[in-house]
């Protein structure tokens, strides 16, 4: 229900004018040959395109993954309202559907141009909850084909809520000051040194698809730490974006460049399942990219300097004992007793990025409440861990995650039970029952219950696992 | 007053396999489809997930995912001289409501039937004469053949992932499969399941005395699958919770691990939950269905049109359905005339305990289709001449888990509680095995569906009544299959065995099979059969009643496989036929 600061509106593609002559990728993006071609009937949250002009701008929303930050879960895409959770107060997403009043109707090319390159709407400075720090590498002529195809889709009247954010984060007239320390305004300007697919991977890892805006650390106010690039950033709600620089343990060092394609392609492979946030910039972006973009991609985060290793400290024994007690009762059923689990179903954990993270709190959240991924076309299976709030004591939890952090060759820092205690208590998860429409990686396309909301288990998630079926809990 | 809706090109009543199949292959044909389900949605992690999928006292004591008694049930009797009661507590059967119906707690067995058992009346008269049959048996074919089947067969299993060992591959028998199947084009999509010690013992045992073990096809997955519709599926884990379960772990082959993650995206599909039809509407022909009425979870009727109605509410309530809606005539034991409720028939079930002293068999090592089996006592598959009896069924050890409230297996002579019981139960649980026998039952003139005439379920409607017991026939056939079942026990070489033949009328208490056939049979002449070899309504071409309600009379094996195969047979008609030509697919 509350995603975390991350990414959100608008994007963009290439500058034609400037790149074309040395990037023929992106004729192959927009020829919509294979993939990168916009629907034709209904697909997800993206109406349906007839117009190639348009379709144009639909590639260009795809990179940016526009519509995961601007729809509310079930809502008309675009039309916003969505809530950012942010350390400074909630932000609510712009409706970007040509709505007169509620929507960007009444904008012009260069007003949506500015917002995207400076981060000013007609009306007033924005909020970088809206990513403009990376938006601003997109060119003219991609943002007028944004905004092209924004303009073409279903207007929603619905207005979005104000923001709330505490005084003095409500005077956006700060934002000036903040740009002025933190915004490098300007096209993406490609490295002659280097080849065109990885100036292309590194145009949509920093501008379009801003990565970083999760992937790395922020200062005190909200901007990333760029000496800290890509080292993995705490994103709210429990969740710790990982580490994608090339090192072997915590980042994508250990993942073949087949294996990050099937990832960012269909939100699956023997490592990951990508849930929550992760898992709608697969379905709704990434899945959604042509084939070269996404090796342009991988190129480019192969490139990029690792991550410096630390040498974790070494768990306690009699921890990891306790912690294998539990992995063989728990865990072992789906992730077998060796970790290598089921492919592309339940993740293999030796080697796995995501549990070695410095940082537990994902591994912690998804022991506490589960998680469930994303359907991608390609891999329509929203896949699923249960929650274990209601059936493991701290202890436990803490024990078992040591154990999966600290085995098979994996290497990571223990986890307190004081860690656990605090997560559960942030998360609401020491009941049985959870709060109402959370989390909200849970959600499944479509039945209809006209009746009685609270019996459809739709509401409940595996958050409520335990509590799902008439009768009560276990 | 019902609150009349928006037309819909499908309606699909009753949302478990075979709704989950036709939604998902006329969706693929471009046509809007809406599906009504009386029950809850369910999805793998939110209503069985492995943190309390095996849960015994929640699933297979308290019946969370069985159809509520309560709301409505059937009235029960063994022949027309008794007066029908309600089944108050589930026994025999277990009928599932929900979103997947009675295929969420299935066990995954996914038989074909044999060609014989699908011209089961032309091939007795072939081999035996037609005086072979008694004149109260009123055996069917089914109107449709193997070999029409076969595709479908292997579209569902290709679906499910199943895992088997073919017996017979383009009429080339194969060495460890079941020699007496049909011809399949293919070998099953994944391996057989690894087998546990006691269905090694029975395969052993029967191979020495001359018969053909081979694997249980399951549906409970070897291996991992992707399936055609890119959907996935895990290993087993053995867990020995699928019968009366739902699978926490994907392994277990349903409409949710097969089928809705793909139809759910769609957005030609929607699924309306807690929406019970209560009857079939038509026109002022009669002859055309128009729509359906329902009733939503807070009391509200709503009228449901359509162009196209598709019965899929299990093999009891699809005949209802029709009875309450007037269509069709219903039968009549006395005259042996009508349709509607005829030939309902059952399964015939028997068991041998084999006790041993000297085996740890770990019986909690199981799945819901985990077993080796024999078939050379099935269908036809041997010589009946001077026996008295048709049919046969398939037995061995299905070792399913041994779950600790239901699995206390004592010796013959065991006081039935308290400490010796205990004592015996503690000595015996881990060394002991069964064999089981599944046998068919053949139609007869006295079994049958009817409405009730004294009880009504919360609507306010007639129940519908089961006329049903063995006749001399299925005692027969259960003998003799159940002695060959003793004879390979012996040969196990246990301390001691137990044989249960299940003697005496059917019993509705003690749990037998979840599989009620017949009642909206097909076949070729309207005069017999409900539906005809499309399972298209021989009164009403705009409906079509899938299920095991079209079985005219019940072979040895379990349903679902051809369940299914009918139901995209059917579809295949619809679609390559109905849909370009609207009306009736066979001429009379």
């Amino acid at each position: 229900m509350k995603p975390p600061l991350r990414r959100a509106l608008v994007t963009g593609l290439l500058s034609l004018g400037i790149l074309v002559a040395t990037l023929s990728l992106v004729a192959i993006g927009l020829s919509g040959i294979a993939n990168g071609q916009p629907p034709s009937g209904t697909s997800g949250p993206y109406p349906p395109v007839m117009d190639p002009d348009v379709a144009k701008g639909y590639y260009v929303a795809v990179l940016g993954d526009c519509v995961g930050c601007h729809t509310v879960p079930g809502g008309l895409p675009f039309a916003g309202g969505r809530p950012l959770v942010t350390p400074f107060g909630t932000i609510y997403s712009a409706n970007i559907t040509p709505d007169k009043d509620a929507g960007i109707g009444r904008w012009t090319a260069d007003d949506f141009y500015r917002a995207l390159h400076e981060g000013k709407a007609p009306d007033g400075h924005l909020y970088p909850a809206f990513p403009y720090n990376y938006y601003t590498r997109i060119g003219r002529a991609d943002s007028d084909a944004l905004f092209a195809y924004l303009r073409g889709l279903p207007p929603s009247p619905k207005r979005s809520p104000r923001s709330d954010l505490p005084f003095p984060f409500n005077i956006r007239a700060l934002m000036m000051g903040w740009n002025l320390l933190f915004l490098d305004k300007g096209d993406y300007k490609p490295d002659p040194a280097k080849s065109a697919a990885w100036n292309r991977g590194a145009y949509l890892v920093e501008g379009p698809g801003h990565c970083a805006a999760c992937h790395t650390p922020k200062n005190f106010l909200g901007a990333p730490r760029t000496s800290r690039d890509y080292h993995g950033g705490d994103i709210g709600n429990g969740w710790y974006a990982p580490d994608i620089t090339p090192n072997k343990r915590t980042g994508i060092g250990g993942w073949s460049d087949e294996e990050l394609f099937q990832y960012l392609k269909t939100g699956r492979n023997a490592h990951a399942n990508a849930a929550a946030d992760m898992g709608e910039v697969v379905a709704y972006s990434t899945s959604r990219m042509t084939d070269d973009d996404l090796r342009a991609i991988i190129a480019y985060l192969r490139d990029r300097p690792a991550r410096a290793d630390d040498t974790p400290a070494k768990p306690d024994p009699a921890v990891m004992k306790a912690g294998e007690a539990v992995y063989v009762d728990s865990c072992a059923a789906c992730h077998r007793m060796d970790g290598a689990g089921s492919m592309a179903m339940f993740p293999r954990l030796p080697g796995s990025p995501n549990l070695q993270q410095p940082n537990p709190s994902t591994l912690i959240r998804v022991l506490l409440v589960g998680s469930r991924s994303l359907p991608t076309d390609a891999r329509p299976t929203p896949t699923s861990m249960p929650a274990f709030n209601w059936k493991l004591r701290d202890e436990q939890i803490a024990a078992v995650a040591t154990y999966v952090r600290n085995s098979w060759g994996n290497a990571a820092a223990p986890v307190g039970v004081d860690t656990v205690t605090r997560m559960r208590k942030a998360l609401g998860a020491d009941r049985r029952t959870l709060p109402d429409g959370y989390p909200t990686d849970m959600r499944h396309p479509n039945p209809e219950t006209i009746s009685s909301p609270h019996t459809d288990s739709r509401q409940n998630g595996t958050g409520q696992a335990g509590t799902a079926a008439d009768g009560g809990g276990p | 007053m019902s609150e009349k809706l928006p037309s819909v090109d499908v309606l699909v009543v009753g949302f478990g396999w075979t709704g989950a199949i036709v939604a998902q292959e006329l969706t693929d044909a471009g046509l809007n489809v809406l599906a009504l389900e009386r029950g809850r949605w369910r999805d793998t992690p939110t209503d069985f997930a492995p943190t309390f999928a095996q849960d015994e006292l929640r699933y297979m004591w308290r019946h969370a995912l069985f159809e509520n008694l309560a709301h409505n049930t059937l009235t029960i009797r063994n022949n027309t001289s008794q007066t029908a009661l309600p089944m108050r507590v589930m026994g025999s059967f277990l009928p599932g409501t929900g979103v997947g119906g009675s295929g969420v707690h299935w066990n995954g067995q996914t038989w074909r039937f044999l060609p014989s058992d699908l011209e089961v009346r032309s091939h007795v008269t072939r081999r035996y004469g037609a005086k072979a049959i008694p004149a109260d048996m009123t055996i069917q074919d089914f109107g449709v053949t193997y070999d029409d089947l076969e595709p479908h067969y292997d579209r569902f299993e290709y679906l499910c992932g199943t895992s088997g060992t073919a017996g017979n591959l383009n009429g080339q028998i194969q060495p460890g499969g079941n020699p007496f199947e049909g011809a399949r084009k293919r070998a099953y999509p994944t391996p057989a399941m690894r087998q546990a010690y006691a269905p090694t013992l029975f395969a052993e045992a029967a191979a020495k005395l001359g018969y053909h073990p081979f694997p249980q096809p399951s549906s409970n997955l070897s291996q991992a699958y992707t399936n055609p519709l890119g959907v996935q599926l895990a290993p087993c884990t053995y867990c020995g919770f699928c019968e009366k379960f739902g699978c926490g772990n994907y392994s277990k082959a349903s409409a949710q691990t097969t089928i809705l993650p793909v139809l759910m995206r769609k957005p030609n599909f929607t699924l309306r939950t807690e929406a019970e039809a209560l009857t079939i509407n038509r026109d002022s022909t009669g002859k055309r269905a128009v729509s359906v009425t329902y009733v939503d979870a807070q009391g509200r009727e709503f009228e449901q049109p359509a162009d196209l109605i598709f019965l899929g509410t299990y093999a009891l309530n699809n005949v209802r359905l029709l009875l309450l809606s007037g269509i069709g005539t219903p039968y009549d034991p006395r005259t042996g005339q009508g349709v509607v409720g005829r030939n309902y028939a059952y399964q015939r079930t028997s068991f041998v305990n084999a006790f041993f002293d000297d085996k740890i068999l770990n019986p909690f090592i199981g799945a819901g289709a985990h077993g080796m089996h024999i078939d050379d006592f099935n269908g036809d598959n041997f010589d009946h001449g001077g026996l008295g009896f048709l049919g046969g069924g398939y037995f061995g050890v299905l070792q399913t888990g041994a779950r600790p409230i239901e699995t206390h297996p004592v010796p013959e002579g065991t006081p039935t509680w308290g400490g010796a019981w205990k004592k015996a139960v503690a000595a015996n649980y881990l060394k002991t095995t069964t064999i089981s026998t599944h046998g068919g039952v053949m139609s007869h003139r006295g079994n049958y569906l009817d409405l009730d005439p004294t009880y009504r379920d919360v609507y306010g409607r007639p129940l519908l009544r089961m006329t049903f017991d063995y006749t001399d026939n299925e005692q027969k056939m259960a003998r003799y299959i159940t002695d060959r079942a003793a004879d390979v026990a012996r040969a196990m070489s246990p301390r001691e065995i137990k044989v249960v033949y299940r003697d005496g009328s059917w019993d509705v208490v003690p749990y037998q099979t979840t599989h009620n056939t017949g009642g909206a049979i097909m076949g070729a002449d309207p005069k017999t059969s409900v539906v005809n070899r499309y399972l298209q309504s021989w009164d009403v071409s705009n409906l079509f009643v899938m299920g095991a309600s079209a079985f005219p009379q019940n072979p040895g094996y379990n349903p679902t496989g051809t369940v299914a195969a009918l139901a995209y047979w059917s579809l295949e008609a619809v679609r390559e036929q109905y849909l370009k030509s609207p009306g009736p697919l066979v001429r009379t």
